[in-house]
């Protein structure tokens, strides 16, 4: 794959600014289970809380090869950070494809400019992966809704601004914009979760809270099937180039360590077994990119394989980086079970790499659709 | 090859069984809710078109026949004023 300039200067400029202003940070953003404002705030300035998002709203409209390589730097620092462009970019995507253009014009700038984070409120303490299985419920009264149900596990729900809550009207399912300030909406934030901890989740909760007709998103019925599943598609793009992210994480720390760490006369990395482990992260860093890379290419000419592609991208890269972290974890023997090194933290990531838009076991179901179609047709 | 031939060639393909004109692809579990997605993208590429807010009712997704009154109705102009007059 070779780069455009544009892109190696996104990557670039994503690689140094992630060194300098996240990374240093990343361990604190763990262990105090928040992400600093003044974080948010040079997030915001350098551009990526819109990046993905359309030039004339105020967005960066990166393609997706310069938008992954941004994503990989920022997940390679902190997954929780990573996550804040994530859950945004995905849920103003959903609102760029399938909002109308008074949702655009309303919505678009300041979320374009990252002057208000919107997050992504699916999952509910009863229905995770059976998404049709959401109780939040959708009644029409006058010109809009009244809405009542709990969100659970929102990223970032603790500073959201706007959330795209989906919920059954009848039994069609429908996706609105909920203001944070709406009567009857409390926020409330779950902690101590295992990983990404710094990506301040909430439990939302919503009582008869009163939604304008003009905040619903796509047409009644589209709710999970369009605009949750499109939103999910730039999720699942997003976690897979931070999931390539964190690969690249380990094996610098790993190659970093055992370069230094001496038992008896010889140092880590001098033993075979050591190196086949190096060897292995390099392999799977290569490959988890070349995955990424080809969806990318994909999305880039909007090629009806690129859905399946990047849920193909997403299992792959998530997979590796949980093994890759784990072997990292390993390598760094008990000072990798310390918070003295990043691999705990890679690992803890990792896991939740597996389970976020759509578990593991959801991929494995759905792919094996994917080897069912011909193959000049994958 | 006319509309009808071009996205039954491409569904009989992505599912790799025989599918009726009239068969509903998603309630004979033929197909994963992503697929809707996919099929988005593939009349979009194939036929050139924009498939518009209002146009995503899955309904219009479901099957051959479907996706071709779909397609036509989307490629086919609707008659200007200019027609009563004619
Ligand atoms: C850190 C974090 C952040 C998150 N952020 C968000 C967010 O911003 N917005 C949001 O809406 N949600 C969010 N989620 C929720 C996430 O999407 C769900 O956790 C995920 O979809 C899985 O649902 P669940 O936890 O209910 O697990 P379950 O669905 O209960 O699954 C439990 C286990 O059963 C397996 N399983 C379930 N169904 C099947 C099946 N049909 N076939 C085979 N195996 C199956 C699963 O693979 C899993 O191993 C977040 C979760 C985490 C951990």
């Amino acid at each position: 794959m070779r780069l455009t300039d544009v892109q190696a200067g996104w990557r670039d400029r994503a690689r140094r600014f992630a060194a300098e202003r996240i990374a240093p940070l990343a361990d604190q953003i763990d262990r105090q289970q928040a992400t600093p404002a003044s974080v948010l705030a040079a997030m915001r300035e350098e551009g990526y809380l819109g990046a993905a998002l359309p030039a004339r709203w105020g967005g960066g409209e990166l393609d997706p090869v310069s938008y992954g390589l941004v994503t990989e730097e920022i997940g390679k620092a902190c997954s929780s950070v990573r996550s804040l462009m994530t859950v945004h970019n995905m849920a103003a995507q959903a609102l760029t494809a399938l909002g109308d253009r008074h949702q655009r014009q309303r919505w678009l700038p300041e979320l374009c400019t990252g002057r208000k984070i919107i997050a992504f409120a699916l999952s509910e303490p009863g229905a995770g992966s059976a998404t049709r299985a959401i109780g939040t419920r959708a009644v029409e009264v006058g010109d809009g809704y009244l809405v009542s149900g709990t969100k659970k596990w929102i990223t970032f729900g603790q500073i959201a601004d706007l959330f795209l809550v989906f919920a059954h009207c009848e039994r069609e399912p429908v996706a609105l914009v909920v203001d944070r300030h709406s009567d009857g909406l409390t926020v409330t934030p779950v902690t101590d979760i295992f990983g990404t901890r710094g990506s301040m989740p909430a439990e939302v909760r919503l009582d008869d809270v009163r939604v304008p007709r003009s905040h619903q998103v796509g047409p009644t019925g589209a709710g999970l099937g369009f605009v949750a599943n499109l939103a999910l598609d730039h999720g699942r793009f997003s976690v897979a180039w931070g999931s390539t992210g964190i690969i690249q994480g380990c094996l610098d720390a790993c190659v970093s360590y055992t370069g230094r760490r001496t038992q008896g006369d010889r140092t880590l990395k001098d033993h075979q077994l050591v190196r086949r482990h190096l060897t292995d992260m390099l392999v799977a860093h290569t490959a988890a990119q070349a995955v990424c890379y080809r969806s990318a290419c994909l999305r880039e000419t909007g090629d009806p394989r690129a859905v399946m592609e990047t849920a193909l991208a997403k299992y792959h890269a998530a997979e590796a980086a949980i093994r890759v972290a784990n072997d990292a974890v390993h390598l760094h023997g008990a000072n990798g079970c310390t918070t003295d090194y990043p691999v705990a933290r890679y690992l803890r990531d990792a896991t939740v790499m597996g389970i976020v838009e759509g578990t593991h076991e959801i991929h494995q179901v759905t792919l094996a659709d994917y080897a069912f179609q011909r193959p000049y047709l994958r | 090859m006319d509309v009808k031939a071009r996205v039954r060639s491409y569904l009989r393909q992505a599912v790799m069984e025989e599918v009726g004109d009239g068969d509903d692809l998603f309630e004979l579990g033929l197909v994963n809710s992503l697929f809707a997605l996919q099929l988005v993208q593939f009349v979009e590429n194939e036929f050139s078109i924009k498939a518009e807010r209002e146009d995503l009712d899955i309904v219009n997704f479901s099957s051959i026949d479907a996706l071709t009154a779909f397609v036509l109705r989307k490629t086919q102009p609707p008659p200007g004023p200019g027609h009563a007059a004619d």
